[in-house]
């Protein structure tokens, strides 16, 4: 069975991009605009690992992962953040909220995919 | 692709500016309204943070100068004023402006734009900010593969990291960082499991080991850092040089093992001397002593271990005194070998029609110098198969113990040298091959057992020369393809008729056809829908061809026929009018003459009798519709193609010729029928042929044809 990954973006173009190079590289995929969205949708499903951008409405991507490591069932799921050269900040804020990693905005397919594998493993 | 995200992005981004002009207007009512001055902000960072993603670079840049005032803003730091929203309104009017412009995305700002840039600059100035803008390095991206590159002297590493007990808590898996550390070297991990409490105190969720890593590799103490970089706050990661070619070179010999466990730390220079006197196996005692844990030793242990090997490894491969080029160069190089061989080949047809001795003597120079330099360059690419072999025992060994199997894999010709791109390319085909075998080939012990066989099963890999190719087979003794199976399973799937009569050879080639599986449960192993279809593909795009052979209850045996290179071809000119093609030499079995009374005989049909047996025909004539007067007699050039005879009918065979294949430019991608071509000594070009695709389309045009008759016929 293929590995369930969400990404989280309030950029439709990001969001598509991450979803079509990660179901070309064999994964599952779901879709979230936000923070809130990503909690209303992801009780319900058997999600492997979250990719969170920060800046967004609603629940920016720190809420998001403040609340999935509250919750048991996520506790241990990684989460990668997209983060941008500029925020090293709000990158070290999300480090300490729990989150596994990084992506550093612009990067390439195969960059995410390599980091999908590094945190996944498969 | 790309193109279609970037249209996703720039309909996005006019969406954002719409947004961000409202809440623009709105803020100069409400200048102090928090959620606006965040709507604007990430706006300004989505357009920014897409963009660079899909290329637009200049906006980007322009962007992130709007961005830092308006972080700022959010921050209380510089205050809403008339002038920033009046900037702000003009810095989107040229976002806007940059999104249309397709030619320009990463060059220089206007002067407008510029204008615009020190504006926000002036006002972030006012501010004393301690927050300079920093033009955007955005290019910077952590992946461990970036330093993978640089050349880097061998070493031999000590690593250790001890993980904080909360590791885990941020979902966290050391086992994939471990993996990515294998992959960068020859690596010994030790687990060090000392510190793990007693059940009553254990916490399941903290994490109480630390590692212990030695690694050999020539990557560099950075990339070793790289593997552990989203860890690196919850860990600490020592990482220091043990071993290297200059400590080798020194004269320094192996570390003992007290001395190893002293240099990290973990025994005391007194307790090992203390040791050292009473002239024992020095970890038994110091075990036995109580002074040192078992599992630190272990580890110290392994890495004398690498130490050692790394310098026999070492050792050997200087013998062999080698040095190591990038592929490309060596790419370039066969490139312009091959313009140099066709370049010769018209200087000796000029020798030739000059009858000027003096020149005809250098031509010949040329030649045979030429001839020798394309020889060697060829062999400078070549590399033995063993090392593609050696992954796959690896695979046999975890298939076969996933699957409860005993398998043997025996290998020979390892030494068999291929074109470096061959045998890359020839992996995935192998996998599947030995993967197949594995799963569907061998069975279980106790079935072979039954079935009077040894319980263990064998699996054959080998390699030799054949001519100007490489013959490699797998062979398993396993159960053998049933005939008959293959049959029912190719009439329900509609690929033959029910009541088609086919030779053993054609039902085996069925197996090879998309879509064709007939595993009867899908395994974790194989049979999830990509079949053999997949590794005929890969073996086609190599020039290759692959042929089945298999006996019920006795076993498989795959062959695959492959070209040395895929930088020249073997292959024989023909001539169809003035048109010249290459066969590739490797499916041509003979070559006959067709009278014109034979072809009257087949009243019309594309077919002929050579000895006894009939074979079909190709008429490149009419395939590739060239229609200038025609000889008296032809000549069939008979191939074989998925395992069936099939003539291919020209003018006149020319000979053998042997030629630097050049890719078709782009504008002709869509023809299928040729591979690419090759230029003859006077500049005419030679098309080379892909014969699979030659007969199928063949195929093609005779069925059409045969379906326009019959509707004629009613």
């Amino acid at each position: 069975m293929s590995k369930m990954i969400m990404t989280v973006d309030d950029s439709a173009s990001v969001r598509q991009m991450v979803s079509f190079t990660l179901k070309d590289a064999g994964y599952e995929v779901v879709e979230a605009v936000d923070g809130r969205d990503a909690l209303k949708k992801i009780p319900g499903l058997t999600v492997h690992m979250v990719i969170t951008d920060l800046n967004m409405p609603q629940l920016d991507g720190i809420g998001l992962i403040k609340e999935l490591r509250a919750d048991a069932k996520f506790k241990f799921t990684p989460i990668l953040m997209l983060t941008t050269e500029s925020q090293a900040e709000r990158k070290q804020e999300g480090k300490s909220a729990g989150a596994t990693g990084w992506i550093v905005k612009p990067f390439k397919p195969e960059q995410l995919v390599a980091t999908v594998k590094k945190v996944l493993g498969c | 692709m790309l193109d279609q995200h970037r249209e996703t992005f720039v309909q996005e981004a006019n969406d954002l500016l719409r947004e961000l002009e409202e809440s623009l207007l709105d803020l100069e009512e409400k200048s102090t309204d928090q959620e606006l001055i965040g709507s604007i902000f990430r706006a300004l960072h989505t357009i920014k943070g897409s963009g660079s993603m899909f290329g637009y670079d200049k906006l980007a840049t322009f962007t992130h100068e709007i961005e830092t005032a308006y972080d700022l803003v959010r921050s209380g730091g510089l205050s809403v004023t008339r002038i920033l929203v009046d900037s702000t309104l003009s810095a989107c009017d040229e976002i806007r402006g940059m999104l249309t412009d397709d030619e320009d995305r990463s060059g220089a700002l206007s002067d407008a734009q510029t204008a615009i840039v020190e504006g926000f600059r002036n006002l972030l100035k006012n501010t004393h900010s301690d927050k300079p803008s920093a033009p955007t390095p955005d290019a910077v991206v952590v992946d461990a593969e970036v330093n993978s590159d640089e050349l880097q002297h061998e070493c031999t590493y000590r690593v250790r990291l001890t993980p904080s007990p909360d590791l885990f808590s941020n979902g966290t898996n050391l086992l994939p960082l471990f993996e990515e550390m294998q992959g960068l070297g020859t690596c010994r991990i030790t687990a060090q499991v000392e510190n793990i409490p007693r059940l009553q105190e254990l916490d399941p969720e903290a994490c109480y080991t630390f590692w212990d890593i030695a690694i050999n590799t020539d990557r560099g103490q950075n990339a070793i850092r790289d593997v552990f970089i989203f860890v690196e706050d919850r860990c600490r990661l020592e990482i220091s040089v043990i071993d290297s070619m200059e400590r080798e070179a020194d004269g320094k010999g192996y570390l003992k093992l007290g001395e190893i466990l002293v240099q990290r730390g973990d025994l005391s220079k007194d307790n090992m001397q203390d040791i050292l006197s009473q002239q024992h196996r020095f970890g038994e005692l110091a075990t036995e002593a109580g002074i040192i844990d078992h599992g630190k030793i272990e580890s110290a242990l392994q890495e004398q271990q690498l130490v050692r090997e790394a310098r026999d490894k070492r050792a050997t491969v200087e013998q062999a005194s080698t040095i190591r080029v990038p592929a490309e160069r060596l790419d370039s190089l066969i490139n312009m070998v091959g313009e140099l061989v066709t370049v010769q080949s018209r200087l000796t047809q000029v020798a030739n029609s000059s009858h000027s001795q003096a020149i005809l003597q250098v031509a010949e120079d040329v030649e045979r110098l030429t001839a020798e330099l394309r020889d060697n360059t060829m062999s400078i690419r070549m590399v033995p198969i063993g090392s593609a072999f050696s992954r796959l025992r690896r695979l046999v060994r975890d298939l076969s113990q996933e699957l409860g199997k005993e398998i043997d894999l025996l290998t020979e010709g390892a030494e068999t040298e291929l074109d470096k791109t061959v045998i890359e390319r020839l992996n995935d085909p192998l996998v599947h091959l030995i993967r197949n075998s594995v799963d569907h080939g061998i069975q279980n012990p106790q079935v072979r057992t039954a079935a009077g066989k040894p319980s263990r099963g064998t699996i054959r890999l080998s390699a030799c020369h054949s001519g100007a190719s490489v013959q490699v087979t797998v062979s398993d003794d396993g159960q053998g393809l049933d005939l008959e199976t293959i049959r029912l399973k190719a009439i329900e799937k509609g690929l033959i008729a029910p009541d088609a009569l086919l030779s053993e050879r054609e039902v085996f080639a069925l197996v090879l056809l998309p879509g064709f599986s007939t595993a009867q449960k899908v395994t974790n192993v194989s049979g999830r829908g990509v079949g053999m279809d997949v590794v005929k593909k890969n073996i086609d795009s190599l020039q290759g061809t692959i042929e089945i052979s298999s006996k019920q209850n006795i076993g498989t045996t795959i062959t695959l026929k492959l070209p040395l290179t895929l930088a020249i071809i073997d292959g024989l000119l023909v001539r169809v009018a003035n048109e010249f093609f290459v066969v590739p030499l490797t499916s041509i079995e003979e070559c006959v003459e067709l009278k014109l009374s034979d072809v009257k005989r087949a009243s019309g049909q594309h077919i002929t009798v050579i000895r006894g047996e009939l074979v079909p025909y190709v008429r490149l004539r009419e395939l590739f519709g060239i229609d200038e007067a025609l000889q008296a007699a032809e000549q069939i050039v008979i191939t074989r193609v998925e395992g069936n005879r099939v003539g291919i009918m020209v003018d006149e065979v020319v000979g053998q010729h042997q030629t630097v294949i050049k890719p078709l430019g782009r504008y002709y991608k869509h023809i299928n029928e040729v591979t690419g071509c090759s230029i003859l000594g006077d500049g005419t070009i030679a098309l080379i042929l892909d014969l699979a695709k030659v007969v199928k389309s063949a195929a093609r045009a005779e069925a059409a044809n045969y379906e326009n008759v019959q509707a004629g016929s009613v």
